[in-house]
């Protein structure tokens, strides 16, 4: 435990003191949101349908520029080499990553949930609080399998052309029911009457975390 | 033994022809065009198998460690592959005069596709994934990783949907025992015709090895 601790944050303090994630991260998915403005021609009707959809394309997007990051800056300086000569086991390594970046993830979620808030005229508490639990059990998702997927692009001739190649056939299954219900929560009805999404959501990061922990290690071992 | 093999493959392909076109009744509702029916499930039948294959031989892999079964892994993909495509276009042409469009986003069809972006997927990354043993360990990971996402996405397009899929049969109820002995060949067939293409690029596989082994060889 100390030892995943122990990665997250460093993955943090560089993050602080670089803030290169977070600049790309936002100032993305600010730029997609407004791309989406206009391109539905701010007719208020067509959006408000579109919003559940549009909120986890920025989201998938952003996070897999954030993901494409996470490995590429551990190759840098080869620095993965220090990671791998730890004495740890290599799914901590995975833990450590897949936490650090879940963090990362959730907080650019949750500030993209109140700019679609401001931009398209939703109601702030009654969309933003309902929404934290779908945003995030679609973080812990996401990185569940990007976290692998971002080891294994890095090492590849594509690089990071290849993780949203590799990732999005793959969260699929997470995206459906995240924007089931993420719409639920635009419609005011609680999430409960999702439960079959709610479920494939949950059952999606439990079976994703603990495959991707044991698959780790015939990933990383190559840099 | 091969080339028996190829002469039974061909002897069964040319009976299953036969089947489908002329052994077989009209199916009364759908007419002539059903009898696609046969070929469409023969391949469906053999891209499942060579995904099972594919997930099989890729834990395989990774466990022992042994080319074999990333030659395995691979072949079975890229047939797999070829195959599903098959179904896919042979579904596409049977739907457009029954349900009066080529494409719906029915349950089943929309993760059949997702199935089979999966796989190409699995297809580029072995293509750029670089060295050899990168590419067999990456592959590995990602065949599994599909495979277990499969019952994930047929889950989440029903609750995309909110609704059963329409159940599509040959006739609905009863199926002629006719009907069911063409499929029956046409099955049989396609699994042989299956078997024999792996063999025959697993072959071609072991050949490229080789031949990049002689040529590292003699520098």
């Amino acid at each position: 435990m100390k030892k995943v601790w122990a990665i997250i944050r460093k993955d943090i303090i560089t993050e602080l003191r670089t803030k290169e994630l977070f600049t790309s991260m936002l100032t993305f998915s600010l730029l997609v949101t407004v791309i989406f403005s206009f391109a539905f021609g701010f007719s208020t009707g067509l959006v408000r349908l579109a919003i559940p959809a549009m909120l986890w394309i920025t989201f998938t997007f952003a996070g897999v520029l954030g993901l494409s990051r996470s490995f590429a800056l551990e190759k840098e300086g080869n620095a993965v080499l220090g990671l791998l000569l730890t004495p740890t086991d290599r799914s901590l390594i995975y833990f450590g990553k897949m936490i650090s970046n879940a963090v990362f993830v959730f907080i650019v979620g949750m500030i993209i949930v109140p700019m679609f808030v401001l931009f398209f005229n939703l109601d702030f508490l009654g969309t933003l609080l309902p929404l934290i639990p779908v945003i995030f059990l679609g973080s812990v998702g996401f990185v569940s399998v990007g976290t692998l997927f971002s080891a294994m692009a890095v090492n590849t001739r594509l690089r990071e052309v290849l993780l949203p190649i590799l990732l999005f056939p793959i969260i699929i299954p997470l995206i459906v029911s995240a924007v089931k219900l993420s719409g639920l929560v635009l419609e005011g009805k609680p999430l409960t009457e999702g439960a079959s999404a709610l479920q494939l959501l949950v059952a999606f990061d439990i079976i994703f975390i603990a495959a991707c922990a044991v698959v780790f290690e015939y990933v990383i071992e190559e840099s | 033994m091969r080339k028996a093999l190829a002469v039974i493959t061909f002897v069964l392909m040319a009976a299953s022809v036969y089947a489908a076109f002329v052994y077989a009744p009209t199916e009364p509702k759908m007419g002539h065009i059903q009898r696609i029916f046969y070929i469409h499930m023969g391949t469906v039948w053999v891209a499942t198998v060579a995904f099972i294959l594919v997930f099989a031989s890729s834990i395989m892999y990774l466990w022992k460690g042994t080319r074999k079964w990333d030659i395995l892994a691979y072949c079975s993909a890229e047939i797999g592959v070829l195959f599903l495509t098959i179904t896919i276009l042979t579904g596409s042409i049977w739907a457009k005069p029954v349900w009066g469009t080529w494409w719906t986003w029915d349950p089943q069809l929309t993760t059949t596709f997702i199935l089979w972006i999966l796989y190409i997927v699995y297809l580029v990354l072995r293509m750029s994934a670089g060295s050899d043993t990168k590419k067999a360990k990456f592959a590995a990971v990602f065949g599994i990783i599909a495979f277990i996402d499969l019952p994930l996405v047929y889950a989440s397009v029903r609750v995309m949907r909110g609704i059963s899929p329409v159940v599509f049969g040959p006739g609905g109820g009863g199926i002629a025992p006719q009907m069911m002995h063409a499929l029956l060949i046409n099955l049989a067939a396609c699994s042989l015709l299956f078997v024999l293409l792996l063999m025959e690029r697993m072959d071609l596989e072991r050949m490229g090895d080789e031949l990049m082994a002689l040529k590292t060889r003699g520098g």
